[in-house]
């Protein structure tokens, strides 16, 4: 079976379309605290893909029902904005953007310390601005940026990528030709610190040998990733240094 | 076995490895896994003999017990009141925190003495498992806060508001003259004229956004010499 449009061949001369090697992730970017009236945000890019993320709170529940006694409410929210594909995306929630949010909150929960905020709502949104495969990762990334930048408490950033197999090959972080006409693509975050992965999903045909080696991949990738993200991170508060010296020294006694 | 991975005044991002081993304890926004610590918060360490601390950047107000904060009422109940503090709970002043004095439920209005939309200046006493915040403004300093304006700034930020013992904050008094409360969950009270007080509002917010440049006194200082002239 052909599909339309399907370039003859992903892979030429033993490099991808876009002249990557097979484990070679695209130009990525991090860039924290880029909305001033968010409490945190950051900015991924990826290649050609680029998802913007605000958080807000801990902040109070609305609706009030949703309120958790002994934990914080995650609220995931992610959205792609309608300019973001070739063909206009519909604005407001689809099948697709409610499954991604619901699979993106799974992977980011497990770092957060819920339950150091009870009876209080994280609100994180994740706008696609230019989709070219792998939203759903850089949407991961940019989350767990702003989260902390947010100053959130966390166990560990989540780092997350994509790879798959396209021409029968094995290849890290898949581009749209990649992803649209590849054999198997498969979604992967994971906190480094403790190397627990937090989402695997896979769509396509992969063999178990074909998964492990696609799992060794990510990992390596979201070392990777995860450096990006504490750059990001500490060059947004390497000012900060010199104003913590007074706090470090008035932490004990700072009443008026 | 000990290991120090961390120095002191490193700036260090959630999860980032501080510490390995036992001898070391954890204190402010890290956390131990197994033997070893780590930062769950961006922050700065502060380490002092055993004790490994991160001091947070950025983050919501969390209440703590002593701490003095400003609070707007927001509701008046049977036998207190609830006050916004700027933090994701809300908190309550019991009747009998609020003043010195017996009020009487059956003939006196609760609004005489605090009415919605007031600001107060009160001292957390007590905070539940559940997250209740109770506030008291029985005892000086803490009172009404009567006309005057609420500015708002990072919560991380107020100790270099206040400064070394206080020489911040006292300068801003002495050299506008003006009235000025600050509350640990970043509200900042300012009362003056108005012109000296959007002065200072306009000094506090310097402050919040420089306060990692060196020379800051001495800019404050120029600011507010400079239209007193």
């Amino acid at each position: 079976m052909t599909k339309v449009g399907a370039p003859e061949k992903l892979i030429v001369n033993g490099k991808r379309l876009d002249g990557r090697k097979f484990d070679e992730l695209r130009e990525l970017k991090v860039k924290a605290g880029i909305i001033p009236n968010a409490d945190g945000s950051a900015e991924v890019t990826l290649g050609e893909t680029k998802v913007v993320a605000a958080v807000y709170g801990p902040r109070e529940v609305l609706p009030r029902h949703l309120s958790e006694p002994d934990r914080a409410y995650l609220n995931v929210i992610y959205t792609m904005i309608s300019f973001s594909t070739s063909e206009r995306v519909r604005p407001g929630p689809s099948r697709r953007s409610v499954e991604i949010s619901k699979v993106i909150k799974d992977a980011l929960a497990p770092a957060i310390f819920l339950e150091k905020y009870p009876k209080t709502k994280i609100d994180v949104y994740l706008e696609v601005t230019n989709a070219n495969a792998g939203t759903r990762t850089a949407a991961i990334n940019a989350a767990s940026v702003a989260l902390a930048d947010a100053g959130i408490e966390m166990r560990d950033l989540v780092a997350s990528v994509a790879a798959g197999k396209a021409d029968g090959e094995l290849l890290l972080d898949l581009f749209e030709p990649e992803d649209n006409f590849g054999e198997a693509d498969m979604p992967f975050a994971m906190m480094p610190r403790t190397k627990e992965i937090t989402l695997l999903q896979m769509d396509g045909e992969l063999s178990k040998d074909e998964i492990m080696r696609l799992v060794e991949m990510n990992t390596k990738a979201c070392e990777q990733i995860y450096e990006a993200q504490k750059a990001a991170l500490k060059e947004k508060f390497a000012t900060e240094k010199e104003a913590v010296q007074e706090t470090i020294e008035n932490s004990e006694g700072d009443k008026q | 076995m000990e290991k120090l991975y961390a120095n002191d005044r490193d700036v260090v991002v959630p999860g980032e490895l501080l510490a390995e081993g036992m001898e070391y304890l954890p204190a402010g926004k890290a956390f131990r896994d197994g033997e070893k610590i780590h930062a769950s918060t961006i922050g700065i360490v502060s380490i002092k003999g055993r004790v490994l601390k991160v001091i947070p950047l950025a983050g919501k107000y969390m209440p703590k017990k002593g701490d003095a904060i400003i609070g707007r009422i927001t509701n008046i109940g049977h036998s207190g009141w609830t006050l916004d503090v700027n933090s994701p709970y809300n908190a309550d002043m019991n009747i009998g925190e609020a003043t010195q004095e017996y009020i009487d439920l059956a003939r006196t209005d609760m609004s005489k003495y605090f009415d919605i939309g007031e600001y107060v200046i009160a001292e957390v006493i007590a905070i539940s498992e559940a997250k209740f915040i109770k506030i008291s403004a029985k005892h000086r300093p803490y009172r009404k806060l009567k006309g005057g304006n609420i500015i708002e700034v990072s919560p991380t930020k107020i100790p270099r508001i206040i400064g070394k013992q206080g020489s911040m904050i006292n300068l801003l008094k002495d050299m506008s003259g003006c009235d000025v409360v600050v509350g640990q969950n970043g509200w900042v009270w300012i009362k003056g004229t108005p012109e000296k007080e959007s002065l200072v509002a306009k000094a506090i917010k310097t402050i919040e956004k420089e306060s990692h440049k060196k020379g800051l006194t001495d800019k404050i200082k120029q600011m507010l010499s400079e239209v007193s002239k």
